[in-house]
């Protein structure tokens, strides 16, 4: 288990406890719910940080979630907790000059990631432009409700944004948890819901407006969960957690792994995943090939989600 | 950390502009690379005929072709050729006179429907090396595995190849609406 210390090396001076003893120590203890202090919320309460979890925790820290989902919402969940597959660093890319803003990558990435419905939450934008406008400097005036009969409406283009994967992730530095943190090997950036307390410093920190906050029990119908999920990635939310876009890790951190899912859906194909070292992957070819940029690239982020025109 | 850095220098640098540029040899369902088979097959879904037109045989099986220029008065009335260099071609330059089954190409060669991206790749061809390559078009399936291509004509209706507008699904809920 070399590898599992040398994750836990990486993961320095791990502990909630120890930040919370440090930012208010009465706080702290107050903070743990007393009435409800039975088994499972005082094992919740002190689960090490995933990057410290042998196996024989791991699956103990699932099986107690899987048991604790049954009974919160009716259905048998599977949670895996894979770690990267050597060899692997994962790349997006999105191609602009096919995209026409259908959304149907929205829609597919909520039900896939078990998303709340009610109150909304979006793990990606579709953006609207006017053609010939300055633009990639100028999001936040772009527009997102845009609702015609049908697309594309002449004139514009359009641009989904979704978490941007960054080598240099600000978000991270912006935890002070460390609920959040960047795979060294296959590059993505992860939440650990357990660890997260809702500070939203990482929204702030975020120049993508790519995290999300469940302001409250997140919505979804029992029929539309979907049970197939990682630890890090879609198993329902708590309330209070900020969540994002992983590139759908439970599908692709496997061994054969699908395309995640906005990938799939995507009626003009404008969506390509792979992995970066791998040079016949479509990723690469899109670099080496075509008109490639990142977004706000000046921040220094280092995006691994390539935008890029086909034509 | 590093690593990537390098990577990434390595991808973005212009490796044309070297004269290294490297044919990527996309890789079919069966893990061959273009090179090594002779006519490499892409696994696909199967070709979205309308229902009960194919085999198209069980009608043209025996009957006279005529190929003619014209508008289609007793069958296929629907079919008209548009934004497609309509002027400098017609049906059987595609599809094949004598055994309407398989489609032609200008070599002659007939093939299956299954394989029409060779059909498409004859004029298209910048278009069908990126399609090859996952990167036109789309694959679903493994990322790392088995991959499922989709023909040229599942997006490109071939007669009107113009991709067709689709209906939006509703925008996100307004701030303001939020209850
Ligand atoms: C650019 C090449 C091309 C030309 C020109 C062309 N076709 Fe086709 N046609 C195709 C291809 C490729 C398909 C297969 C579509 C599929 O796989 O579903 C097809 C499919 C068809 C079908 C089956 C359609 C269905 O509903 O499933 C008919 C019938 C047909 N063509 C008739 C014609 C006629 C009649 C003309 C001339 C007016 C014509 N085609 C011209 C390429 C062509
Ligand atoms: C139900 C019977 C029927 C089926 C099935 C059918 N065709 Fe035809 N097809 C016809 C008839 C009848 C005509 C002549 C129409 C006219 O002249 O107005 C015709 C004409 C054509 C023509 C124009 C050239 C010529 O020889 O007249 C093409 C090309 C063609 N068909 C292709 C196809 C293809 C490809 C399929 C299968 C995908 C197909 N047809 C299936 C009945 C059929
Ligand atoms: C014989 C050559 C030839 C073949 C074969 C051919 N095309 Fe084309 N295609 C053209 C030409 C020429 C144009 C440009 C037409 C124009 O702009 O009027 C074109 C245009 C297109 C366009 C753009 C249409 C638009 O309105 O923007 C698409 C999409 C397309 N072809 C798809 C296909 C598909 C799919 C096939 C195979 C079923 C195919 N083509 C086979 C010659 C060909
Ligand atoms: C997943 C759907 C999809 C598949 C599969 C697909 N295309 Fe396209 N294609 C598109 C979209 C979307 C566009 C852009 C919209 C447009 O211009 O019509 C496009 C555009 C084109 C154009 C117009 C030129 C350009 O670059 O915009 C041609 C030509 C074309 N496709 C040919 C092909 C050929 C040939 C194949 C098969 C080898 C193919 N397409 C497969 C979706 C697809």
């Amino acid at each position: 288990m070399s590898e599992q210390s040398g994750r836990a090396k990486r993961a320095r001076g791990l502990s909630r406890r120890r930040f919370l003893k440090g930012a208010a120590s009465g706080v702290a203890a107050l903070a743990i719910p007393v009435q409800a202090a039975d088994a499972m919320t005082w094992e919740a309460f002190f689960q090490r940080h995933f990057r410290e979890m042998n196996d024989a925790e791991k699956s103990d820290v699932v099986a107690r979630l899987e048991k604790e989902y049954a009974e919160k919402y009716g259905v048998s969940f599977n949670i895996s907790t894979h770690e990267a597959l050597p060899g692997v660093k994962f790349g997006y890319g999105l191609d602009l000059s096919r995209c026409i803003g259908c959304r149907r990558c929205v829609y597919a990435c909520v039900g896939e990631n078990n998303q709340s419905r009610d109150p909304q939450i979006h793990w990606i934008s579709v953006l609207r432009f006017r053609k010939g406008d300055k633009w990639v400097n100028d999001l936040e005036n772009s527009e997102k409700y845009y609702n015609p009969e049908t697309v594309p409406e002449p004139g514009y283009f359009y641009m989904p944004v979704q978490c941007q994967q960054c080598e240099n992730p600000p978000c991270v530095k912006a935890c002070p948890t460390q609920a959040t943190w960047k795979d060294e090997d296959d590059g993505i950036v992860v939440i650990d819901y357990n660890w997260c307390i809702g500070c939203r410093y990482c929204m702030a920190a975020c120049p993508y407006g790519a995290r999300h906050f469940n302001w409250t029990r997140p919505g979804i119908p029992k029929e539309e969960l979907n049970p197939n999920t990682h630890y890090l990635g879609n198993r329902p939310r708590y309330v209070g957690v900020v969540e994002k876009c992983t590139f759908c890790i439970q599908r692709t951190r496997n061994d054969p792994g699908r395309y995640p899912a906005c990938v799939e859906i995507c009626p003009v194909g404008a969506r390509k995943f792979g992995n970066l070292l791998d040079p016949n992957s479509e990723i690469r070819y899109c670099i080496e090939k075509k008109r490639v940029f990142r977004l706000k690239e000046d921040l220094n982020t280092q995006p691994k989600f390539f935008y890029f025109f086909a034509t | 950390m590093k690593r990537l850095l390098l990577v990434l220098l390595t991808l973005l640098l212009p490796v044309s502009a070297f004269g290294l540029e490297k044919e990527v040899a996309p890789i079919d369902a069966a893990g061959r690379s273009d090179k090594e088979a002779s006519l490499p097959e892409y696994f696909v879904p199967p070709p979205p005929f309308s229902e009960g037109i194919y085999p198209c045989s069980q009608c043209h099986e025996g009957m006279p072709v005529n190929p003619k220029r014209r508008v289609l008065k007793d069958f296929h009335t629907d079919i008209e050729l548009k934004n497609h260099a309509e002027d400098q071609r017609w049906c059987l330059d595609c599809h094949n006179a004598n055994n309407r089954d398989v489609l032609r190409l200008v070599s002659g060669k007939v093939i299956r429907f299954e394989e029409s991206y060779y059909l498409c790749g004859q004029c298209h061809g910048t278009i069908f090396r990126d399609w090859k390559a996952g990167v036109h078009g789309k694959r679903t399936g493994e990322w790392n595995g088995k991959k499922v291509y989709r023909l040229c004509v599942h997006c490109h209706n071939p007669h009107q190849p113009r991709f067709k507008p689709l209906e939006p699904k509703p925008p996100p809920v307004k701030p303001s609406h939020i209850k």
